[in-house]
């Protein structure tokens, strides 16, 4: 089967027909953050702040890159472990969020969020920083720049791969492998 | 006894930098080898891309001088230092951590040290390393470098088992943490067990047990079988290649053993991701 294509924004029917284990290419916008942007992005939330970008039916990718080489656009850049966001998940996807683009499972409270709030979690290829960089056409730092490898990105990304780990359904790639 | 030699810590200094710049950015050839075996193996497409894609990225890591994985780790090194051997110049630790800030300043790595677990601000040089010495015999300085990735570190297990337990029960244990942390420390694993010891010692033998050596099986036969014993159950939870599900969970198992108390039994996980960065240097 060959990929499915996901662009942002996000729409309903897209969401809705795409299941656990589907194979996925990223094209177009990427929004990157990971610890401490969440930490603010959520601050800013609770304080009735506007994000620094407007996260409706958009994507959010779990990555901390390495420096951008001389000539690049931007460095070693695969997924981090999405868990560690597990506490602001719910508080991005009430912002709009459609789409999680880390690495390993989730929590049940955001498996839960994922199917109530109607979003999808993929995982892309951890690890694999290399191979990803080269799908990544554009890079800049939109907020927090302070933060260094954790501050916010935008990236402009050409077939992007990942995988979809857990759909609207309640569908869970992780939990079928070690039950299969 | 007389001393029979020195060396000054700029050839430690630059012998470092060196190493760090080849396994940043060379997977070892017998991981990709081992990538292409599992792959053979595997009947499920996903996982067979997956593994496909590791080696993709060994290549262009290699040919565009991109790190393997933007986590370019904590740097842990062990040193056995020959005790007929001198050192000169600076402090061993500050020549150590100039090499890190050097190489990962002029390499373009990710600096991911924070000077303290609290109150965590970045010490913009990914130093210190996580430096461990040794006096051994001899005047030789043995190196052994190994990157370790945030995800695959917060893996680690440690558990003090009853010295009764059985090998079933220390194979159980070690293929249901396996199963248990799953995708999250990027398997295939390259997994360094520490055996007994106190439980400090069975954590550093954990980490230490890699360098023995790839395709390497433990010279002795009772614990080559048992490493094959823990190989083939975690290989039976289904996690595979990067969780995706598979017979690729654990790529090899490196036991390191040592003397214990009698109501001691240490077993100590260190859960080496696919990227398995580490070198050794003999100065």
């Amino acid at each position: 089967m060959s990929p499915i294509i996901i662009s942002a924004p996000l729409d309903e029917a897209h969401i809705a027909s795409v299941r656990a284990g589907d194979e996925v290419l990223f094209n177009g916008t990427l929004y990157v953050a990971r610890d401490r942007a969440h930490e603010r992005m959520s601050a800013m939330i609770a304080r009735g702040e506007a994000l620094p970008f407007d996260a409706r039916g958009q994507i959010l990718y779990y990555m901390g890159p390495s420096p951008a080489p001389p000539g690049m656009v931007i460095g070693g850049a695969g997924p981090t472990t999405s868990s560690r966001m597990d506490p602001f998940t719910d508080v991005m996807l009430a912002a709009g969020i459609k789409c999680l683009i880390g690495k390993g499972r989730r929590g049940p409270a955001v498996r839960e969020s994922l199917v109530s709030r109607r979003a999808l979690y993929c995982a892309s290829f951890g690890g694999a920083a290399a191979y990803l960089n080269r799908k990544i056409v554009s890079a800049e730092i939109i907020a927090f720049e302070d933060l260094g490898p954790e501050a916010l990105y935008r990236l402009q990304v050409k077939d992007f791969p990942a995988v979809v780990v857990n759909d609207i359904c309640g569908g869970d790639l992780y939990e079928s492998a070690i039950r299969a | 006894m007389s001393v029979k030699r020195s060396i000054h810590t700029d050839a430690i200094h630059s012998a470092i930098i060196a190493e760090l710049e080849k396994i940043n950015f060379i997977l070892a050839g017998e991981v990709v080898k081992a990538f292409s075996s599992m792959k053979d193996r595997e009947e499920s497409a996903l996982a067979k891309k997956t593994l496909e894609l590791l080696g993709e990225n060994a290549r262009i890591a290699g040919e565009c001088r991109i790190p393997l994985c933007q986590d370019c780790g904590s740097v842990v090194i062990f040193m056995e230092i020959g005790q007929q051997l001198v050192i000169e110049g600076d402090a061993l630790s500050t020549a150590v951590d100039a090499a890190v800030g050097e190489a990962y300043r002029k390499f373009y790595l990710r600096k991911s040290i924070v000077r303290d677990p609290l109150r965590r601000e970045n010490t913009g040089t990914n130093a210190p390393a996580f430096l461990h010495t040794d006096i051994v015999p001899g005047d030789a300085l043995r190196m052994m470098i190994l990157l370790k990735g945030g995800g695959s570190e917060n893996m680690t297990a440690l558990k003090m088992l009853r010295p009764t337990a059985s090998l079933d029960d220390i194979v159980e244990y070690i293929a249901g943490h396996v199963r248990e942390a799953g995708p999250n420390p990027c398997p295939p694993l390259f997994l360094g067990i520490g055996l007994g010891g106190t439980a400090d010692v069975a954590m550093v033998n954990s980490k230490k047990a890699v360098f023995r050596g790839l395709g390497t099986s433990h010279p002795d036969p009772f614990y080559a079988k048992l490493e094959q014993r823990i190989m083939d159950a975690a290989n039976e939870t289904g996690v595979g290649p990067l969780g995706f599900g598979g017979v690729s969970t654990v790529a090899a198992v490196f036991i390191r053993e040592a003397p214990t108390h009698i109501a001691s039994l240490p077993v100590a996980l260190n859960l080496n991701c696919h990227s398995l960065r580490c070198s050794e240097a003999v100065l």
